[in-house]
């Protein structure tokens, strides 16, 4: 536990430091050196509980009211502190050349110092054991991310997405702060070590709890309805942050319902399937969503809702499975989850890194303007394309290893189980093969369009090789998702004393050897496809072939601009698959009479739950708002007036309330 | 120690009228001054001669008896403007409906609560009516200065409490409110003099301009 404390120490000192810093260079030392002293030590304390599964604590005085400044380092904490300062060890060693042409114009010591401070409110997060410091954590969190989301607060986009993020996240405090209440006033106590009798609760005000922990917490974590925030704050912030946001700032938020979970009564089902089934909607949403995005990082955040909804469509099924009695199935679900949120954290933060290569060569994030970047930067290229097959499931790296697991427990229960009841989970089978289906589409094309090809603007064609920190912080996390595609049985072994915490079980000899010979066939295949490159560049090697240009299908003179686009690569699947309301808006492209004119052809992709039910829901309760305006006069006195009346009126009523209570 | 405090209390309500009721600016800042000064020698008249009382007593001197007063009375000078004039509800009626709620103070604190010690003597009656005035003060008059004493009165209510619960109050809490005072005054005292230079006048009714 020292360890940890000391990393927070170094990161909180490392943040006021590089506030102090004048000169942009120097922050960025401050900064980047203290995440990199201070993460290991996370890392081993992290890791020393995960192995051992003692948990650790810390108690200090605080003199806040309520507070306790009380950490708890168990496994279900440690499994979230590793990816936490995995990830933003390599982030912070990115940020360094990343920021530096930022640099040159503006001071980077606000950047680092939000920094260091997002970092240390997760840990926080993850290991507060007392509710005041969990929230001030939490909130500190939203906070030092919103101002980093607004990094390049010029652009009124990013003003207009960080205020969206600010808004939602702040909706979701409020619920949180409704239910730690309601918490805190049953356990008569603001500890986390007192929350015990929580388990004793009646199932109807369980049931309460567990909704407002569940869109509470959803909030952040992008839930189905209520990931909104996501699309807009992740193109926004500068790349590393996106990472960071994406890869584990999101995921505090799981684990607070993993948190709430161990803590109340156990389960029913239709709590599971209620999670199961948001999730599902949430991957299919978001997969369909992320195949129609031009801008390459709009597209990964909404992939980041597809693989938030897997996650909870894992944890989701283990809850059934558990209040079902299945205990094996259970194990399967939670393993699959919790290892797609390791993985998830792993390759999002290699796409996110490297759409900020792609972003910082070329000065855009639109696809269309890409093309051909593989031949301009080949080493960004090749560990993009290992986190693209990562994330689209693919043998031999970690996205399948978690997803086979999820689909092993649904295709378990669905033989188990007699009658109607074994629907379901073969239904879902169907749909995460139809979200792993798009997902491929979605990345392929991510590749095609940005990568291969010739390219399609200047812009492309004079980006350069990323900076060698930025290609090793994206190239360790990859080396670990190959590691993990690898060697599956030690991940797993990794997650037990985290698993036993969830379902009390210990883990069984029947998942390791669920995934062992997913390992052994994923290093087979990776020597195959070792020895079929290298009898394919010799046999380039032998016959060199003549370079052309390609078939123009006719034209006369083809250009680059004449190749697929984007939305042309995904019109045809998502034409036939989408329902009406997912798809984009067209406007233009219409061609009229013998000899037509130039025409434009356009297409937007919205959000539809954002701007068809939520747009226009708030904005209807505004205008009813408006007849409040005459309230509002403008005259101080009346003002004044006001909060006269209701101090009055409070006062008489706490008075009257408590001769009331006290008989 | 009562019978040193009940006195002095009662001063400080009638203070509180004098307020109410004058229309000169000058005087009424100079009794808000003294009304200060009395609060000041409150501490030491409840809790004797000690460290605690003696600090609490000398900054509230320094601050409400003579620092604000003469910031304000330099104000008005600079500002010339002795009267207050056209108050929102006249004179009269405010000192009416003061007393009445100096009344609804004392009928009030005798069904709140409090322990048996505290319920002798007039420092809750007087603490709520002293806040009731800032309140009507504030609420009346369109003059910003005279919006500037109905907060000094309702800082001094809030003071009256706060010697009451001296002995568990820590001093960083005293000292907190006193600080707190001097920010808003010197806030209020930069309003007022940009709404004097935007405005040619110190009528705070104009700043509904400034409303969306």
């Amino acid at each position: 536990m020292n360890l940890l404390f000391s990393a927070l120490i170094i990161l909180f000192g490392g943040s006021l430091i590089a506030l102090l810093t004048r000169k942009s260079t120097l922050a960025t030392r401050v900064g980047t050196l203290s995440v990199l002293t201070a993460t290991p030590l996370a890392i081993c304390d992290a890791l020393t509980v995960l192995i051992g599964g003692q948990p650790l604590a810390l108690n200090l005085p605080w003199s806040v009211p309520g507070g306790e400044f009380a950490l708890l380092l168990d496994p279900l904490a440690a499994f979230f502190v590793l990816p936490i300062a995995v990830l933003s060890l390599f982030c912070a060693l990115y940020a360094g050349p990343y920021m530096r042409h930022d640099g040159q114009t503006r001071s980077l010591a606000p950047h680092w110092f939000l920094f260091n401070i997002m970092i240390v409110a997760m840990l926080l997060v993850v290991t507060a054991a007392n509710t005041v410091l969990f929230l001030s954590a939490w909130e500190m969190m939203t906070i030092s991310s919103f101002f980093l989301v607004a990094w390049n607060h010029r652009q009124e986009e990013v003003r207009k997405a960080a205020w969206l993020y600010l808004l939602v996240a702040h909706f979701g405090m409020v619920l949180l702060l409704a239910l730690f209440i309601l918490v805190s006033s049953y356990c008569g106590s603001l500890n986390f070590s007192d929350f015990g009798s929580l388990s004793q609760l009646p199932l109807s005000s369980a049931s309460v709890l567990y909704l407002l922990a569940l869109f509470g917490f959803g909030v952040k974590a992008g839930l189905f309805p209520v990931h909104i925030w996501l699309p807009d704050a992740h193109p926004a912030a500068p790349s590393h942050v996106s990472a960071l946001m994406s890869g584990v700032l999101i995921k505090t938020a799981i684990y607070g319902i993993l948190r709430f979970l161990c803590l109340l009564p156990p389960a029913p089902a239709w709590w599971g399937w209620l999670l199961a089934l948001l999730g599902a909607t949430g991957a299919l949403y978001g997969i369909s969503l992320a195949a129609q995005q031009r801008d390459i990082k709009r597209c990964l955040a909404y992939s980041t809702v597809e693989n938030v909804g897997i996650i909870f469509l894992g944890l989701g099924f283990g809850m059934v499975a558990t209040a079902n009695g299945q205990p094996t199935i259970a194990m399967f679900a939670y393993a699959g989850g919790l290892l797609h949120l390791w993985n998830h954290a792993l390759f999002k933060g290699v796409m996110f890194l490297g759409a900020g290569t792609l972003v910082h060569a070329t000065g855009t994030r639109d696809m269309n303007r890409m093309g051909g970047l593989l031949r301009r930067m080949p080493l960004a290229g090749v560990l993009w394309i290992g986190g693209s097959l990562a994330i689209s499931a693919l043998p031999p790296l970690n996205g399948l290893v978690s997803e086979w697991l999820i689909y092993i427990s649904l295709a378990d229960a669905g033989i188990t189980q007699q009658g109607f009841v074994a629907l379901a989970p073969l239904l879902l089978i169907g749909l995460l093969g139809m979200v792993g289906a798009l997902a491929l589409l979605t990345f392929s094309r991510l590749i095609g369009i940005c990568l291969l090809g010739e390219a399609r603007d200047p812009v492309a064609a004079n980006a350069h090789e990323a900076k060698p920190a930025m290609l090793i912080s994206m190239g360790v996390p990859l080396a670990a998702c190959l590691t993990i595609g690898l060697f599956p049985q030690g991940a797993l072994r990794l997650l037990s004393t985290t698993l036993l915490q969830l379902t009390g079980n210990p883990i069984e000899t029947e998942l390791v050897s669920a995934v062992s010979p997913l390992g052994n066939a994923a290093v087979l295949l990776l020597f195959a496809l070792g020895a079929i490159t290298v009898v394919f560049v010799w046999l380039r090697h032998r016959r060199p072939q003549t370079q052309s240009t390609t078939w123009g299908c006719g034209y006369q003179f083809p250009s680059p601009r004449i190749s697929y686009t984007g939305e042309g690569y995904s019109e045809l699947a998502l034409r036939h698959l989408l329902p009406k309301i997912m798809r984009p808006d067209i406007s233009g492209g219409r061609i009229n009479g013998m000899f037509p004119a130039p025409t434009k052809l356009a297409q937007q992709a919205h959000d539809p739950v954002l701007t068809r039910i939520l747009l226009p829901l708030f904005i209807s309760i505004a205008n009813r708002f408006q007849r409040l305006r005459w309230l509002q006069q403008g005259q101080l006195p009346i003002y004044l007036c006001y909060i006269f009346i209701t101090n009055t009126i409070l006062m008489i009523w706490c008075l009257w309330a408590g001769r009331h209570a006290g008989g | 120690m009562i019978e040193l405090t009940n006195p002095l209390l009662l001063a400080v309500i009638l203070i509180n009228f004098f307020t109410l009721g004058s229309a000169r600016l000058g005087a009424c800042i100079r009794v808000v001054a003294l009304q200060g000064a009395l609060l000041a020698l409150l501490p030491l008249a409840t809790h004797g001669m000690s460290g605690h009382a003696l600090i609490l007593g000398a900054g509230a001197l320094l601050l409400k008896g003579i620092f604000i007063p003469t910031l304000l009375l330099r104000a008005i000078r600079e500002v010339r403007i002795r009267r207050e004039v056209e108050p929102i509800i006249g004179f009269v009626p405010t000192l009416i409906i003061g007393a009445l709620t100096t009344a609804g103070a004392f009928i009030f604190a005798d069904f709140l609560p409090l322990i048996a010690e505290h319920h002798e003597g007039f420092y809750v009656p007087t603490a709520l009516a002293t806040i009731f005035t800032g309140f009507l003060l504030l609420i009346t008059r369109r003059k910003a200065i005279t919006q500037i004493l109905g907060y000094l009165l309702l800082e001094n209510g809030i003071f009256i409490f706060g010697v009451l619960l001296s002995a568990a109050m820590p001093l960083m809490v005293e000292a907190g409110v006193l600080l707190d005072l001097l920010v808003g005054v010197f806030v209020m005292g930069i309003v007022l003099n940009q709404i004097n230079r935007e405005f040619s006048t110190l009528n705070t009714e104009r700043l509904s301009a400034l409303k969306e």
